[in-house]
């Protein structure tokens, strides 16, 4: 009977991706203190439940390779074999495996693929031959045949008696037998193994008697066994006479015969238990030290929240509206209840809103895998600290701030931090350290990238800026440092010297630039040269409902978000001077170049007053003034996108819909200039 | 014997079949839409302004809490607008996620019309092209376009 599973799917792949990165991150851990045992346990744990869901789901390439790799943590478990670089960066590499799986299972396919190099390692690995694979074929994964032969040299035999066992063999020895354990070898690139398995049975049960075998004779048939198993037979025929009727088998081997001392026997302790037992009190260690923290959770598809999350929108659009009434009608009784309503309300809000936040964590989980290896490539030494993991952010948001910030990590460990050699020259630690920080501040998320490279060189980036025709040479002369460093984030620009495969493609940091003030944020950077590099992007906390500024143009009315507005301030036509044909006005002693929203946005008449309000927003570092007829007022407004087709009107944000029912825009700070 | 041809989408449908459809006017010309897609027929509602749009974008209205954008095709085919504005109204299409309203002078009715009262076009009718038109519809002696608003939206 086959079950359908599809339902269980998105379930499936999802599970398998937090425990992928649960076991990235904890293989790092391992990697960096071999003796961690919770980590090891923890990986454990994750690889096995890894290896139960394939299988329950039909994945069984998938199943086999978690199979496989189990086999060698469970030897890790119990210090059969010592964690070595070798083999947590093959264990790594089966990480790798089972992502490319799964992406191939959520693209639609089955999950098929041959791992049988990755199994061929973690084979050699258990067996302890690892000094004969070196780094560089697990890295391009080929499969050296000549190991195959040292592969099972001074491997013991893993048979294991009981009380019965014994006893049949000490009969079948008093009775003139002899007791002969083989090592069969099939040969690796062997199509059909079980077949080959079969027939050597066949040919041994001609004359002789099969007492055990390991794997067991019903996993041989399956096909479950490695390139080669183990037999115990008793027979009278002579050895070579058995090595030869085995050998006529094509594919096959035998390794080596040996006789058997029964007397030399004894009864093993029922090793199956005991290994049982030390999971379970594994699995109780980790358990205990978890039992505080473990909450009961539901998974709900993002969809519904999204439609939760407009309800309540709609609601708090309507309490907007019941607002204005109470505020026209003056009845006590209804503003008691609308007061009322706009708690409970505001408490809905904000409970929906935690419910769509989701620590960053989840993206940060994948960065230490990605510094290792590309510090590894590259061949630099960095320390990768992270701080703030648990800092909450919209789920919205943590979709979208994944690539920028595998943008920025790449760049401080490709261009940022130099080689060690380099470093110990200019008297830093040969070890650079590369930071990745999130913290909440008010309404806003933080998250920073340092590094302690070898900074920014403003007089490079102007002179790259020249060479590839983005400012003139004239221009360049009179740039600042920030405005340089500004530059950075300009279309068509890249600084590296060579161009790798891992950054510095041309495609770059205004990319990064682009995507982060899509989300409403900005990126600053702050560099000094020989000392480091730091990136700030901030983020606001979710992009559903967020405070906004509403000012009127002649009869049009706008909202700007509060998180853009520094001030306000009322001015009249004679504060207005005029510097290089720009209007600007003096604000407490700093000029501010103004900007008329009324002509921005194509308004049509004339202003008729005299008086003015200016809004002063930010943009990035930068204060402007937007002249404005006049501040309706501070309101909390629920984000409406404007759809397909009207996406990239420059200066608009979105809309949203006023409590009157009418449709208001809201501008969009970033593109209004 | 029921002559078969087929349509757009592959589908082999009957000469003889009717579908229906929203006829309505721009300027002096009578057009029309399948009413498959056609979600809402609205009064003017306020229509707010969107600036730096394209210029046959009208603005966007607010249906149900709904942010719909409101395509003018008068400017878009340089049409003269006609008509009383009592009778002006808003067709709002949904076509899988894209929701979108036009502009219509006036709203005739909801007609049936066979496939093979359809003729397939390929001359330019007025200044709407041909690859916005999938046909003109006969219908008791008048003559529909029926135009392809996927297209035109593109």
């Amino acid at each position: 009977m086959k079950m359908d599973m599809s339902q269980y799917l998105d379930i499936f792949l999802e599970e398998s991706k937090e425990h992928l990165g649960n076991l990235n991150q904890k293989l790092l851990d391992l990697e960096k203190n071999s003796g961690d045992m919770s980590a090891l346990n923890e990986i454990f744990r994750a690889a096995h439940t890894l290896k139960g869901m394939s299988s329950t789901m039909g994945f069984e390439d998938l199943a086999d390779l978690t199979h496989h790799m189990e086999d060698v943590l469970v030897d890790f478990k119990e210090g059969v074999l010592q964690v070595d670089p070798i083999s947590t960066d093959a264990i790594f590499k089966c990480f790798d495996r089972i992502q490319t799986i799964i992406e191939q299972i959520e693209t639609g396919g089955n999950g098929e693929i041959d791992n049988s190099d990755l199994i061929y390692i973690l084979q050699s690995i258990k067996s302890g031959t690892t000094n004969s694979l070196n780094t560089e074929m697990i890295n391009c994964e080929v499969v050296d045949d000549s190991v195959s032969d040292v592969l099972t040299e001074n491997a013991e035999p893993t048979f294991q008696f009981s009380d019965y066992d014994l006893t049949v063999l000490r009969e079948a020895n008093t009775r003139g037998f002899k007791v002969l354990n083989l090592r069969i070898e099939v040969a690796p690139d062997s199509l059909m193994k079980s077949v080959r398995a079969f027939m050597v049975f066949k040919a041994i049960e001609e004359d002789s008697e099969i007492i055990k075998s390991n794997p067991s004779a019903q996993e041989l048939e399956e096909g479950k066994f490695d390139n080669y198993f183990d037999i115990l037979i008793i027979s009278k025929t002579d050895s070579q006479s058995i090595i030869k009727r085995l050998e006529s088998i094509s594919e096959i081997k035998v390794q080596s015969l040996t006789e058997i001392q029964v007397e030399s026997l004894t009864v093993a302790r029922e090793p199956v238990k005991t290994e049982a037992a030390s999971i379970s009190e594994a699995d109780n260690l980790v358990g205990n030290k978890k039992v505080g923290k473990i909450k009961q959770t539901v998974r709900v598809d993002i969809d519904r929240l999204d439609s939760l999350m407009n309800l309540v929108g709609e609601l708090v659009m309507h309490k907007g509206r019941l607002e204005q009434i109470g505020a026209t009608e003056k009845i006590t009784e209804l503003n008691e209840t609308i007061e009322q309503i706009d708690r409970i309300s505001g408490d809905l809000q904000s409970v929906v809103m935690k419910v769509r936040m989701v620590p960053i964590e989840q993206v940060f989980n994948r960065f230490p895998r990605m510094v290792r290896d590309l510090s590894k490539d590259l061949n630099k030494e960095i320390d990768f600290l992270m701080e703030g993991k648990e800092t909450e952010l919209d789920r919205t948001v943590i979709d979208e701030i994944g690539d920028p910030l595998i943008h920025l990590l790449r760049n401080a460990i490709d261009h940022g931090i130099e080689l060690p050699s380099e470093r110990v020259k200019s008297g830093k630690p040969a070890k650079g350290t590369l930071m990745l920080r999130a913290r909440h501040e008010g309404n806003n998320v933080y998250i920073e990238v340092e590094d302690d490279g070898a900074g920014i060189n403003p007089e490079r980036i102007i002179q790259k800026a020249v060479d590839k025709g983005l400012i003139g040479e004239r221009e360049a002369e009179g740039f600042s440092r920030e405005e340089a460093i500004e530059l950075l984030f300009a279309p068509g620009f890249s600084t590296a010297d060579q161009v790798t495969d891992v950054s510095g493609r041309g495609v770059g940091l205004d990319v990064v630039k682009n995507k982060i003030e899509a989300l409403n944020g900005e990126i600053n950077v702050d560099s000094k040269l020989g000392t480091g590099t730091k990136f700030k992007i901030k983020l606001p906390l979710t992009l559903a409902i967020i405070q906004a500024l509403m000012i009127s143009v002649r009869n049009e009315i706008y909202a700007i978000p509060l998180s853009s507005v520094d001030e306000t301030t009322i001015i009249t036509e004679a504060d207005i001077k005029m510097v290089q044909n720009q209007e600007v006005i003096m604000l407490r002693g700093n000029v501010l170049p103004l900007y008329r929203l009324g002509k921005l946005l194509e308004v049509p008449d004339e202003a008729a007053n005299d008086d003015m309000y200016v809004v002063v927003v930010r943009r990035a570092d930068k204060q402007i003034g937007l002249v404005v007829d006049s501040l309706i007022g501070q309101q909390e407004i629920v984000i409406k996108s404007l759809g397909k087709l009207l996406a990239g009107v420059p200066g608009i944000a979105g809309a949203i819909v006023a409590g009157d029912g009418n449709v208001r825009l809201i501008l969009d700070i970033a593109t209004l200039f | 014997m029921e002559k078969a041809i087929v349509t757009d989408n592959e589908q082999t449908i009957f000469a003889n079949e009717e579908f229906q459809v929203v006829a309505f006017k721009l300027g002096q010309e009578e057009y029309a839409v399948e009413i498959l897609y056609v979600q809402d027929i609205n009064r003017l509602l306020n229509i707010t302004r969107i600036p730096r749009s394209d210029r046959h974008i009208e603005g966007v209205i607010n249906l149900r809490g709904n942010i719909i954008p409101i395509v003018n095709l008068h400017t878009k085919f340089n049409l003269q607008a006609s008509g009383n504005d009592e009778d002006k109204r808003i067709i709002v299409f949904q076509y899988d996620e894209l929701k979108v309203g036009i502009l219509v002078d006036e709203v005739s009715e909801v007609l049936k019309i066979k496939k093979d009262e359809v003729e397939p076009t390929s001359k330019v009718y007025g200044s709407i092209e041909a690859e916005h038109i999938k046909g003109i519809a006969k219908f008791e002696g008048r003559l529909l376009i029926l135009l392809d608003l996927l297209k035109i939206f593109e």
